[in-house]
């Protein structure tokens, strides 16, 4: 069995992560940053497959079972929180909702 | 097996790259499902069947079908698109690159020190579920729990 050595595999997990900070740093489109977060949510799934795959133990498939019940719980309020802000401001624009009302 | 890995690899983030450059928004979705199935490949070769199958059916399958809904729904069309391509500006985009390109060299110097090699064996179904309903079964839980309340709070948020 040929071996992979295991800072590939956390080198790839690094770079998703930071290809979805860029993102959600830059763009403005609501749904755009929440498809950032999941690219980072996925990328810490990836880095806990490959550590669990390095020990040959389960824990990490069990932490990345966690990590996406908490992205599909974290989708399902967010695109609603994202429905009811187009309802009020007929936008997406992130940025509107800067200020505070007090 | 090791070509399928670095295959994989380079298909995740080419499609991951596109997935933020895009302003069409259906086209980064379909971007996005790319490069969530190339990491699903990935986790079949690092030996985690079970993760890839649940990567396929809930990442690429449930959530990325929930976000198209919301994008059909709100109708966005060619408007959106012109917009987003007008708010793309060189300066908005270097400084965050720039910041977040040092935290990932960071990174990279700081996982460079690892010399392990990674032999791959497959780690299943029985495994997982065993520890799942076995020392795990809190979590377990506790991620009902939080499905339930992200269920209810979504029913609330989305109803006029």
């Amino acid at each position: 069995m040929q071996t992979i050595p295991i800072e590939h595999g956390l080198i790839l997990a690094s770079i998703l992560f930071a290809i979805g900070l860029i993102g959600v740093l830059t763009r403005r489109n609501v749904i755009f940053v929440l498809m950032s977060l999941e690219i980072m949510l996925n990328a810490t799934g990836l880095a806990f497959i490959v550590a669990s795959s390095r020990w040959g133990h389960a824990e990490g498939q069990v932490m990345f079972i966690m990590i996406l019940t908490l992205a599909a719980a974290e989708v399902a309020i967010g695109l609603g929180l994202i429905i009811q802000m187009y309802r009020r401001y007929h936008t997406v624009d992130i940025s509107l909702l800067s200020g505070m009302k007090g | 097996m090791i070509i399928l890995f670095y295959l994989a690899a380079i298909i995740a983030v080419i499609s991951t790259l596109c997935v933020i450059v895009q302003s069409n928004i259906v086209h980064a979705l379909i971007y996005l499902i790319l490069s969530l199935l190339a990491v699903a490949v990935i986790f079949y070769v690092l030996g985690a069947p079970f993760a890839a199958m649940l990567e396929a059916i809930v990442y690429a399958g449930a959530i990325m079908v929930l976000f198209l809904f919301v994008i059909m729904m709100l109708n966005l069309g060619q408007r959106s698109t012109d917009q987003e391509r007008s708010w793309m500006t060189a300066k908005g985009w270097i400084a965050p690159s720039v910041m977040a390109a040092i935290l990932l060299a960071q990174l990279l110097y700081v996982l460079g020190g690892y010399e392990y090699d990674l032999v791959p064996v497959e780690v299943g179904v029985m495994e997982v579920s065993a520890l799942l309903f076995g020392p795990y079964v809190l979590a377990v839980e506790l991620a009902s729990i939080l499905l339930l309340a992200g269920l209810i709070s979504a029913y609330h948020l989305a109803k006029k």
